[in-house]
């Protein structure tokens, strides 16, 4: 009897078992998501993708005249939109990306419940798609930069030199909202109760990350605490990059790194051992 | 011809009731066992899934160790009652989820279709959702664009194929979805009753369809389905599951044979009544007893009653009834014929000659009232059950010209009533038109 089966299936995936081949074969599947998440969103909508401009605009200038105008908090000597718009649009695309994979499960257990697809495909697509929401989001932030550099009021210094970073930030925030992320919906698709706690976590997530508000104004007391969130020197590093001022420190930013692979490390292993019995329990 | 599916010892246990704070508290207990290396506290082999039997355990099996294994270029049926397991081993052969103990092993690319158009997105166009239900389903996009154009001839839309599916007809839908699944190259189809799907002419269609994939290219399919006449045209052999065990495995005619005997052996009816009870009821054709005949059959009827009083002139009725409600009866109240009185043993037995009955599932309705028809003898029930299979392909349950012609009522049919073998009644419909 020959045994060159070419498919296995089996009671439980071994933890270390992550078929990464399996999720190339259907690269076409996750193009094809990914038109369609783009595609679907402006459909029969006038101003079609501007929509992804007014909501984050309209944040921003809030955030300007409460937090700047109101109650004074320093901006780091940059014009107030400037510097919100910077934190919001990475900010933003941290948001899409975690919740969407975290609801990886959950939202598609219709999906799930007819056809085999290796699981992962989803959330992977979504962060591609939120791509392009993000590269609007830095289009107008980047129109914001050439006003502000033309008014030329402003100490803005631009590191052309470190531009190389932005991608690389871009990634790291990408695997970490993707790690934790799927990270979270496994453990959601049997325990409920932690998707109310990750909402309320998220919340404390964006307050703890300085996006209203620049590392300098913290007190050294609770500087190390705030360092401890990965996504901080993220932040702080691209406006570095683009506008000169915050903290930036190479050391920082490979924590955000190493932090980023190890989650999705984790992640993908949950994400692997559930995607098997998550059929049983939703 | 080799074997392309192995199925082994294949078992899924299932849990009943919520997920909730007690589900904690079992993974915590769960994970001790295991650490200290013993056998999981909550997986009872042994304990088989009867749904009406309350075990206070619960988990229950919706599969046990079932085994078998299908070649290439099979069909393979796969048939049961509801709760049976079909459904389970569906799922875990299309990988949706694990079994809990066993394995299968394949050779092949498997598609499973256990819905027509999985993920199709309503405002996506017609095209659009071609590529991205294809792609859903394990389809490169090379894959598709060399069948596009078959898939958009298939499914009749080609006007449409640039418009949202969101405008499409409930029909156009379900035909673009199916045309899709209908081109799928995996070697191994795996195929839920989506032929219940469409208008009858594209349901012929489908069942071509499925015809030519297994037939002219050789390719295996898993066909589970409730509707036996499908399964008996499409399949080679089929499988049986009862209770989540398999319970037969043979030819597609043996296996249906044995389903609907096990089907027929249940007793449909308890007569509660204490003056008239129904001992036996006894279906067969022309030639034998059996629970499933053919277009052009005779029905004949036997049932054994016993009447614990003697009863005059009492009436009885008997209709024979599909789905969509009764299509033949023989009824002593409009016909009038009555014996002039029972008492013991009685033995009726009706025959309906050349039943014009086309492939469905029928049930058998009795009842009985005495001389003044106030009194109720025996409600009317269902007393047994039979199934009609043949080849011809209409859809439906009654093929005949003449459904309209009785003045009296379309439930009447030609018959005769014999009982206790010497007194014999012929029902002519035109008898009674005759006298109207």
């Amino acid at each position: 009897m020959n045994e060159d089966w070419s498919l296995i299936i089996e009671p439980k995936n071994k933890w270390y078992k992550v078929n990464l081949r399996e999720i190339w074969d259907y690269r076409d599947l996750i193009a094809i998501f990914v038109k369609r998440d783009i595609v679907s969103i402006y459909k029969q909508t006038i101003l079609g993708p501007v929509w992804f401009l007014l909501g984050p605009l309209f944040t921003v200038f809030t955030y300007t005249f409460l937090f700047s105008e109101v109650a004074h908090l320093s901006t780091d000597g940059l014009p107030g939109p400037l510097f919100y718009l910077g934190g919001t649009t990475l900010w933003n695309y941290f948001q899409a990306c975690f919740n969407g994979a975290a609801s990886t499960f959950s939202g598609n257990a219709g999906l799930f419940g007819k056809v085999y697809f290796p699981r992962l495909v989803i959330p992977i697509s979504l962060i591609i798609s939120n791509l392009l929401k993000l590269s609007f989001q830095f289009l107008t932030y980047l129109l914001f930069l050439v006003y502000y550099y033309t008014q030329n009021e402003q100490k803005l210094v631009f590191h052309y030199e470190l531009l190389i970073l932005i991608p690389i930030i871009i990634f790291i925030i990408a695997t970490i909202s993707l790690g934790a992320g799927i990270l979270i919906s496994s453990l959601t698709s049997k325990y409920r109760d932690l998707s109310m706690i990750v909402g309320i976590a998220l919340t404390l997530l964006m307050y703890a990350t300085p996006i209203m508000y620049p590392m300098n104004a913290i007190p050294e007391l609770y500087k190390p605490f705030l360092k401890l969130n990965p996504i901080s020197p993220l932040i702080e590093a691209f406006r570095y990059v683009f506008t000169g001022t915050g903290t930036f420190s190479p050391y920082q930013l490979l924590y955000s790194l190493i932090f980023a692979l190890f989650i999705l490390i984790i992640g993908v292993f949950v994400f692997n051992k559930t995607e098997k019995t998550f059929m049983d329990t939703v | 011809m080799s074997t392309v599916i192995k199925v082994e010892n294949l078992s899924k246990q299932y849990r009943l009731g919520l997920v909730g704070a007690s589900t904690f508290k079992e993974d915590t207990k769960r994970w001790f066992a295991k650490m200290r290396g013993k056998e999981d506290p909550f997986l009872k082999l042994g304990v088989e899934n009867e749904k009406s039997v309350r075990d206070n355990s619960s988990f229950v099996w919706s599969l046990k160790d079932v085994s078998f294994d299908v070649k290439k270029g099979d069909v393979l049926g796969v048939i049961g009652n509801n709760g049976a397991g079909k459904s389970t081993l569906l799922k875990i052969l299309s990988k949706i989820t694990s079994p809990t103990t066993g394995k299968v092993k394949v050779k092949g690319r498997i598609a499973s279709l256990l819905e027509v158009g999985t993920g199709f997105h309503p405002e996506l166009t017609g095209r659009e959702n071609i590529y991205l239900n294809g792609a859903i389903l394990g389809m490169r996009k090379h894959e598709i664009q060399a069948h596009l154009d078959e898939i958009i001839d298939f499914a009749g839309v080609d006007r449409y194929i640039d418009t949202p599916v969101k405008r499409y007809s409930s029909g156009m839908y379900v035909r673009l979805a199916f045309a899709v699944s209908a081109h799928l190259q995996n070697e191994i189809l795996i195929i839920d009753e989506v032929l219940a799907v469409g208008d009858a002419d594209f349901q012929k269609k489908c069942l071509g369809k499925m015809d030519q994939i297994s037939k002219s290219e050789g390719r295996t399919v898993i066909f589970v389905s409730h509707i036996l006449p499908s399964v008996k045209s499409l399949c080679n052999k089929a499988i049986l599951l009862k209770n989540g065990c398999l319970n037969y495995t043979g030819n597609v005619n043996d296996t249906i044979g044995e389903y609907l005997s096990s089907v027929s052996n249940q007793l449909f009816y308890n007569s509660s009544s204490d003056i008239l009870v129904l001992k036996s009821v006894k279906i067969s054709n022309q030639v034998k007893q059996t629970t499933i005949l053919d277009f052009g059959d005779d029905l004949i009827i036997e049932l054994n009653l016993f009447s614990n009083k003697k009863i005059f002139t009492p009436s009885f009725w008997l209709s024979i009834e599909s789905v969509y409600g009764p299509v033949y009866g023989a009824n002593a109240i409009i016909d009038g014929f009555r014996p002039d009185f029972i008492e013991g043993e009685v033995k009726l037995k009706y025959k309906f000659e050349k039943i014009k009955l086309l492939s469905q599932e029928y049930t058998l309705h009795f009842g009985a009232r005495d001389s003044d028809l106030n009194t109720l003898l025996m409600p009317s029930l269902i007393i047994g059950r039979f199934n009609v299979v043949t080849s011809l392909n209409e859809i439906g349950f009654l093929k005949t010209n003449d459904f309209f012609s009785g003045n009296f009522s379309p439930l009447l049919r030609d018959y005769s009533l014999q009982i206790n073998d010497n007194i014999e009644y012929d029902f002519k419909l035109e008898k009674v038109n005759k006298n109207v």
